[in-house]
């Protein structure tokens, strides 16, 4: 399936936009493609083999760093809790899965993805004006706005979440400035709105950057056409722009949603620890109660519920790709 | 009108600036996580010392080294230059690293993913150590300063025989506060503040406690009128679920949990009273002249003392070099530089003459003994301990 669709969106590609790049892509050439002598063969395989090498590295790495403590957690998982908090790696059971179950944590889990929706629409709304922005932007000027789009990220994450904590603060200008204009106190951070607003800051680039992506690459000319068919503004975006954005969209959703819904350290310094999310709460499984087994099951269990929920959202991109193709 | 081809290229490159920003940014915000506190390990430096170890049963002489020391503390619980002098009397190198939690050391030590020659637990963990097997027993012949401990601290509940630890500096958990609120409260502090509706509706500002389990159930067991003791010790379920629901009854008035910033919050005004460590409020309070104004207060119904001590882990590569530097540290004149340095409370008798006058003074962090006999340490809780911390999780939902 994943070959197939490869083709498929190599075939879609326009065929003025990277002539270089296929050309390299063949190992003789465009010409000699029709039939390969056993000399061209072998140089394909030696390309292959090459490609095989330069992957290892890589390949090598995931499995080291990724792959093996991924199959330690999920071993974890299965183990049990001695009263001193060792986990006993025997007596394999489920009850860390049972625990799952519990109000307190289904309600945890529930916060936890109320709150990171909100963000991701949040990131949506403020995201899209300004990516297209950026996007309609001559060349020159869009490389320079794209660094100052960057720059805030060379700071330490960490560090920007406490100069937010100091704005939001009592004593901080937000509240400042709302007692000068009579608003009285502002009362907002260690509440999850500073929470959800400090997310939104962290993570609108991972928003921003495929966004942008998808619209500098799009067929303006498929706007102006729906423009000179008599298409409002606002219907040629809606029913143009956004559909071929689509790719953006789901790709900068997924990259927002997934980090809010683990996040640890926002919660932990804008929310004040008063409202358990899902990252603190497997944080401290981990340390204070030392509970790694249920620790290791729900961390199971959120990298279960994000690869079923990124599948989805391939497949029916992979969808709607193919039905695009087909309009098109 | 510039070249298409130039354009493209161009357009190009600011796609794939994106494209990289956004790896970075991925690759940054997962690596944020631990960039913050985390250790150095010192695995590699115990290592190549390792050949020089004495064999497990020989002991070491006072003042004996055998490589350059693993020293596993506390954030903020050390003089740097009580390490110097160190270093410039016994000519090896101290290789110090710090920790937030007493289960961040834990996980360490059990892990033995990075060897330490001395680390620092408190109480309860002592004890937890010792029954895990993750403690070496001390040679108090290698000790001579030991002597300088006040007898108090000797074979306490936590490591009755008294094999295992030194201690190492002791504080207390209660409240910080304003003056004014203390006034209001009519110049007696009490755990009312935090844990009734009617008395925490004196306080003009917020309120915060500790975001640790043991300490807040603690604080809600010692308001009950409970023993923490003997609630622990005796597996009393019923009172710890007591103190959960009055935890969650609680969480509504507070303006958050925080281990870290108490003092500082208090002192800025972001809270008017603090649950928290004696020695964090001192810190504090002396950082910002704040003395006039603010207080460290043990509650009239009592409240928490702990004692965090050094010892040697099972697998230390140098134990002779943290024997040197537990003797070096027991000794009068370092043992007071050292708590001129935190604040806290010294267990080192023949240190109390070089111990700063503000500090002996401060009722804070030496409790007169009347107030004295009203702490109780938390005891280690086994199986209790995940019912405790379920409390905390249920108090935050």
């Amino acid at each position: 399936m994943p070959s197939l669709r490869r083709a498929k969106s190599a075939a879609t590609r326009p065929a003025d936009a990277e002539p270089d790049a296929l050309a390299s892509l063949t190992p003789t050439g465009p010409d000699a493609s029709a039939s390969l002598t056993p000399a061209e063969l072998a140089a394909q395989r030696r390309k292959r083999r090459t490609g095989t090498l330069i992957a290892t590295p890589g390949a090598l790495y995931l499995l080291i760093f990724f792959v093996v403590p991924l199959g330690l957690i999920t071993v974890y998982s299965f183990a049990t809790r001695t009263s001193t908090g060792r986990t006993s790696l025997s007596g394999w059971n489920l009850n860390s899965y049972e625990r799952i179950a519990d109000d307190v944590i289904v309600g945890i889990i529930a916060r936890s993805a109320w709150l990171a929706f909100l963000t991701t629409v949040l990131c949506l709304v403020v995201a899209y004006p300004f990516a297209y922005y950026l996007a309609t932007r001559p060349p020159r000027l869009r490389a320079r706005l794209l660094v100052l789009v960057m720059i805030p990220f060379w700071t330490n994450g960490l560090v920007r979440i406490f100069a937010i904590r100091f704005l939001l603060g009592s004593n901080g200008p937000a509240s400042a400035l709302s007692e000068a204009m009579g608003f009285g106190t502002f009362r907002i951070l260690f509440t999850p709105t500073a929470v959800v607003l400090g997310m939104v800051y962290g993570f609108l680039t991972f928003m921003v950057l495929p966004l942008y992506v998808a619209l500098e690459r799009m067929d303006w000319r498929l706007v102006e056409a729906a423009r000179d068919l008599y298409a409002s503004g606002a219907k040629a975006f809606w029913r143009v722009t956004v559909p071929l954005t689509r790719s953006g969209i789901v790709a900068g959703c997924v990259l927002v949603f997934v980090p809010s819904f683990g996040s640890y350290v926002v919660p932990e310094i804008l929310g004040g620890a008063k409202t358990l999310l899902i990252g603190s709460y497997v944080a401290r499984q981990f340390q204070a109660a030392r509970n790694w087994p249920l620790g290791a099951a729900l961390s199971v269990l959120v990298i279960v519920a994000m690869l079923v929920a990124v599948a989805i959202n391939q497949r029916n991109s992979a969808n709607a790709e193919r039905t695009q193709g087909v309009t098109r | 009108m510039t070249n298409p081809s130039q354009t493209t290229r161009r357009l190009r490159r600011s796609r794939w600036i994106a494209l990289i920003a956004a790896a970075a940014l991925v690759v940054a915000a997962c690596g944020d996580g631990d960039s913050d506190e985390d250790a150095e390990p010192a695995a590699t430096e115990a290592a190549t010392a390792a050949d020089d170890a004495p064999a497990d049963d020989g002991g070491c002489a006072a003042g004996e080294t055998d490589g350059d020391l693993a020293f596993y503390n506390w954030a903020d619980y050390m003089d740097e230059e009580l390490l110097l002098a160190f270093e410039e009397e016994t000519g090896i190198s101290v290789d110090y690293s710090v920790y937030e939690s007493n289960e961040q050391m834990l996980t360490q030590v059990e892990s033995g993913a990075a060897i330490y020659d001395l680390v620092v637990p408190s109480d309860y963990m002592v004890a937890l150590m010792i029954s895990e097997d993750l403690l070496r027993p001390l040679d108090f012949d290698a000790l001579p300063n030991v002597v300088n401990i006040d007898d108090a601290w000797d074979n306490p509940p936590f490591d009755p025989e008294h094999r295992f630890h030194v201690a190492y500096q002791w504080g207390t958990t209660g409240i910080g506060m304003t003056y004014d609120v203390l006034d209001a409260l009519g110049g007696e502090s009490s755990w009312a503040v935090i844990f009734d509706p009617d008395t925490a509706a004196l306080v003009p500002g917020s309120i915060s406690l500790l975001d640790d389990a043991p300490e807040a159930v603690s604080a809600a067991l010692k308001y009950l009128g409970y023993s923490i003791t003997e609630t622990i010790e005796s597996g009393d379920e019923e009172a710890i679920r007591e103190a959960g629901a009055l935890l969650k009854a609680t969480n509504e008035r507070l303006l958050k949990y925080d281990s870290v910033t108490f003092g500082d919050d208090l002192v800025n005004g972001e809270v008017d009273v603090a649950h928290g460590w004696s020695g964090g409020f001192a810190q504090a309070f002396f950082e910002t002249d704040a003395y006039e104004t603010h207080v460290y207060t043990i509650p009239v119904e009592g409240g928490v003392r702990w004692v965090d001590t050094m010892a040697i882990p099972h697998n230390a590569d140098n134990p002779c070099s943290a024997h040197a530097m537990i003797n070096f540290l027991l000794d009068a004149e370092n043992g007071a530089a050292l708590t001129n340095y935190t604040y806290y409370g010294s267990p080192n008798e023949a240190a109390t003459p070089f111990i700063l006058d503000e500090i002996l003074e401060d009722p804070g962090i030496y409790p007169p003994p009347d107030v004295y006999e009203r702490l109780e340490l938390i005891p280690q809780m086994g199986d209790l301990g995940l019912i405790v911390q379920d409390m905390l999780t249920e108090a935050k939902s």
